[in-house]
This record gives C-alpha cells, structure tokens and sequence, in this order.
C-alpha cells in the first residue's frame, strides 16, 4: 500500500512541478524564449514573500497580493528592455541573457541575504504539516492547496487565452508574430504582457516553494530543471500538458525514492531523457521538427 | 487630395530591388489593380505599403500624412489592412477567433462579426472550426473578413484567387462585391487579367520593379496590358506613373 500513498505524493508534488512550469511553458509557447532565469525569479519571489511576511508579521498569501503584481511590473520591464532585444539577435541571445540574468540574481540575493537557508513554513503556521489520513493514503493539507492553486492557474490561463481580446492577441502573435501586427495587433505589447503573467505565474510557483521546503540563493538551477523536465515531458508550450508532465515527474521522484534514497532525482531525471528519446526519434535530424516535437503536447 | 499616395518607393530583398522608384495615388472609393508577372514586386509593393516590408526609399503618404516610420500594426489602426498573399491566418485558432482578434483595433466603421458573416455566408457554418482545418476558399473568405473586421479605409488585397479552385475563386468574388458596393477603397493584386479589368476602376501593370502602365480600366484593352506585362512594350510619358 505504500506504493499506492507514493503514487497519490507523487501527483500532489506533480501540481508543485506544474505551478513552477507554467510560466516556463508560458514564455516558450509565446514567445520561443527557454528562460534559464526562471527559478532564480522564483527563488527571488520567495526571498520578497518572506522579507514582507517577517517584516510586517503578514500572512504570505497576504504577501503574495503585493508581491505578484510588483514581479508582474518586473517582468513587463524585463521583456521590453531585456528580452525585446535579445530576440531580434537570434535564437541563442535569449538563453544567454536569460542565463546572465540568472547568475546575476542569484549574487544579489546571496550578497543581500547571504547562505543561510529561509522557509516560509513558519508562517504559515499548522498549514505547512497538517494532513488527512485515509487509511493507506496521507494527504497533506498544503500539497493539496498546491495542487488546487496549479489546477486554478492553470484553468484561469486557458479561459483567459480563449476568452479574453488581450488572450486571444498574445494566441495570435504567438502563432505568427508577423500577421498579428496586420490585424492590429502590437506584437510586442503582446509579448510584454506574456512575459508580465510568466513572471507573476512563477511568484505564485515561488511563495509555495518557500511554504514546502527551504530556500537559498541558489536554489533557483534545481527548480529550473524540474521546470524544465516537466515542461519537455508535458509537452512545451501546452498549459494542461504541462500538468501532466509535472505529475509524471512527480511521481516517477516518489516511486524512484522507494527503491533507494538517490531514487528520487535519478527516477526523474531517467523518465526525462526516455521522452525526450522518444522525441528526438519522431522527430528525426531535422531540428525545426525537433523544436516542433518538443512543442506538441502528448495525446 | 488622394487616401493613399505612394512616392518614389524603393524595396529590396537582400541584393535585389524589388520595388524600384514606384509613384502611384489612389482616391477614396477607387480600386486599382496592380498586375504583373510572377517577380514583378506586386506582393513587396503592397506588404511595403502595409508596413511589412522595410522600405530602402521614399514616402507612403496617408490622407496626407507621412506614414513611412509607422509600424505594421500603427498602420492598421490607421485604417490600412492586407490580405497578405497565402491568407497566413491563425491556423491554431478557430474562424471566430480570427475574426475578432482582428477586430480589436476598435476603429469606428460599419465592419463587424455579423456584417462580415453577411458578406461571406460561407463562413457562418464553419465559425467554431480551426481555420487551419477549412478549405482554401473558406480561408480565403476568412482572410478577408479578418481584414474587413479593422474597419479599413484601404484593403490592399494580395493574390486572391492564388491556389483556389475556380468556384472557390467565384465565390470569393461574388463576396467581395459587397465589399465593393460599400465604397471600400482597394488595391488589388491578380494574376487574372480579366478579373482585374472587370472589377478595377484603374489598373498599373508592374514589370521588375516598375509600374511600366497605368490608366483607367475603362480605356485599357487586354492586349495592352499584356504587352506591359510581358515587357513587349515600352512605357510611354502618357501612360506610365514612374
């Protein structure tokens, strides 16, 4: 039965993974962009929900209020000062600039606050360990809120894509850049405005981060691969396919720590590699095939 | 004074000009169809007017004002939409979509879902299908409509009947004459010579670059413009703009 209770963490985790790729997914499905800066963000996220939580003695959800419109501003900016450009250099200038950027907040967060690990789990009082216990499945209280709040991200993006004239003009310049700009559209409005909800999606992923587990300076490369992982297993690009991949993840980790310790990170990262195989082999040598085979979303 | 002047423009791709020194007015209501053969710079001339092609010289006037630094999307806004060649419409998204992405620009006009439903009745029973998934007369009438739905004051419509089936073309056009009956101002490029001189108030023939001949449908034979469009004839002061 215990495999049945690793399972049933391994989705709940799979709704952490999914909360912390969305934006990834996001920014790549919009904007062709692999943001290597991404779990450094998260990780600052975590470091802001906390320095106004202890500061101000506030709840982080409370916190969380202030903090994502400020990172969505944060990433609005980045997009039009940053990223804009990198673009309009090809495909590689994106990664370096995401990857500079990266390495930049990482040093600023550990000079600010230096190595010393932080959690938000005090804050949050019986929250961070409180759980329902049925039988041979323990679920927590937090894991599941995780979930419900990637589950709610997750439906809100897509009735905002499919509802909304500012979705449906960020779908369309991420279909074909060039075309939407002939219907009226200002491409790069649309592009800031993807990479303003990436940003906010992922201070969100940030502040459950800092409630699950500890938090450093450089705790954001780890979460950037999971990000990653989920998102190639998913199917990049694809918002619920996103929360499969996460799941997958998820809960090949719990089933790989059942057989030893270094299970967890080694059941993940091989479940990765075989899709990503499989990928490459639909996809053949063609790398404008690979890039769309990394793209689609399972069936 | 004219809706659309073009001065002097100049258009390249990599080492090739394109477009070379091309001056050419158009007034409100008129409809000029821009023919030539495969290479000619129709298609770089009208994506140059539209803003999606940088220009190398000279100025795109609109009611008067210079337009050369506004972007694609400014342009629209304006009261300049493209039919771009190839329809190049949002295929992941469904007809409807396309339509009202399109009619976000919020220019005040009589264009809208429905009346663009009444134009082209084609498209009501396939409105909630992806537009990537219609036939190439349906995606047609689904790229002009898209168009239409900005409210333009100049639709420049590129290669309308390129890959359609001869009844999806008449379709198409039995569509855009209501279009036309509204007073809608067009640049039109078509390979089918007839077609142009049929529906046209003016027609400028291109060869490499340059408009070669140009002048009143009314006034221009077939065999004319075939002579321009071949380059069997020279262009003379009356009849050439450039």
């Amino acid at each position: 039965m215990i495999w049945a209770d690793q399972v049933v963490q391994g989705i709940l985790l799979g709704g952490y993974y999914a909360l912390i790729a969305c934006g990834l997914s996001f920014m790549f499905g919009v904007m062709r962009i692999v943001n290597l800066a991404h779990g450094s963000i998260a990780v600052l996220a975590a470091y802001l929900v906390w320095e106004l939580a202890d500061r101000l003695n506030l709840s982080p959800f409370l916190a969380l209020v202030a903090v994502v419109p400020a990172m969505a501003a944060a990433g609005w900016l980045l997009q039009r000062t940053v990223l804009d450009r990198s673009l309009r250099s090809g495909a590689l200038t994106p990664l370096l600039s995401t990857f500079g950027l990266a390495v930049m907040l990482d040093n600023l967060l550990f000079e600010r606050f230096g190595a010393d690990t932080r959690s938000l789990a005090p804050n949050i009082g019986d929250l961070a360990f409180n759980s329902w216990n049925l039988g041979a499945v323990t679920i927590g209280q937090l894991a599941l809120l995780t979930f419900g709040v990637a589950l709610a991200l997750l439906g809100g993006l897509q009735l905002f894509l499919n509802r909304t004239p500012l979705g449906r003009a960020i779908r369309a310049t991420a279909d074909d850049p060039d075309t939407a700009e002939l219907v009226g559209i200002d491409a790069r409005r649309a592009y800031a405005a993807a990479a303003a909800i990436a940003i906010a999606t992922v201070t969100v992923a940030g502040a459950f981060l800092g409630m699950r587990a500890t938090f450093d300076p450089y705790t954001g490369p780890a979460q950037l691969i999971f990000a990653f992982e989920a998102i190639v297993i998913g199917g990049a690009g694809s918002l619920w396919g996103t929360l499969i991949g996460g799941i997958v993840l998820g809960v090949a980790q719990n089933l790989g720590s059942q057989v030893s310790p270094q299970g967890f990170l080694i059941a993940g990262h091989a479940v990765f590699f075989v899709v990503l195989a499989a990928r490459f082999g639909l996809a053949g040598r063609d790398p404008r095939s690979l890039i769309r085979a990394l793209r689609k979303a399972p069936a | 004074m004219s809706l659309l002047a073009v001065e002097q423009l100049d258009a390249r791709h990599g080492l090739l000009q394109a477009v070379r020194d091309v001056s050419f007015t158009v007034s409100e209501g008129e409809i000029l169809a821009l023919v030539g053969a495969n290479g000619a710079g129709k298609t770089t001339l009208l994506r140059s007017i539209s803003g999606a092609h940088r220009t190398t010289a000279g100025r795109v006037l609109f009611n008067g004002n210079d337009i050369s630094a506004v972007p694609p999307s400014g342009r629209v806004r304006l009261g300049i939409a493209l039919v771009p060649e190839g329809r190049r419409l949002f295929t992941g998204m469904t007809v409807e979509e396309n339509l009202l992405v399109a009619g976000q620009t919020r220019r005040s006009g009589g264009w809208n879902l429905e009346t663009v439903l009444d134009a082209f009745p084609m498209l009501r029973p396939c409105l909630k299908r992806r537009s990537g998934d219609l036939s190439g007369g349906q995606q047609q009438a689904t790229a002009i409509g898209r168009a239409l739905m900005t409210n333009p004051r100049v639709l420049l419509l590129d290669e309308v009947s390129l890959g359609l089936s001869p009844l999806a073309v008449n379709m198409v056009y039995e569509s855009l004459q209501t279009v036309i009956a509204s007073g809608a101002t067009i640049v039109l490029v078509e390979q089918d010579l007839a077609r142009a001189l049929r529906i046209s108030t003016r027609v400028a023939c291109m060869l490499e670059g340059r408009i070669v001949l140009e002048g009143a449908a009314s006034e221009m034979t077939r065999e004319r413009v075939t002579e321009a469009y071949f380059g069997l004839r020279r262009p003379d002061a009356g009849s050439a703009a450039s």
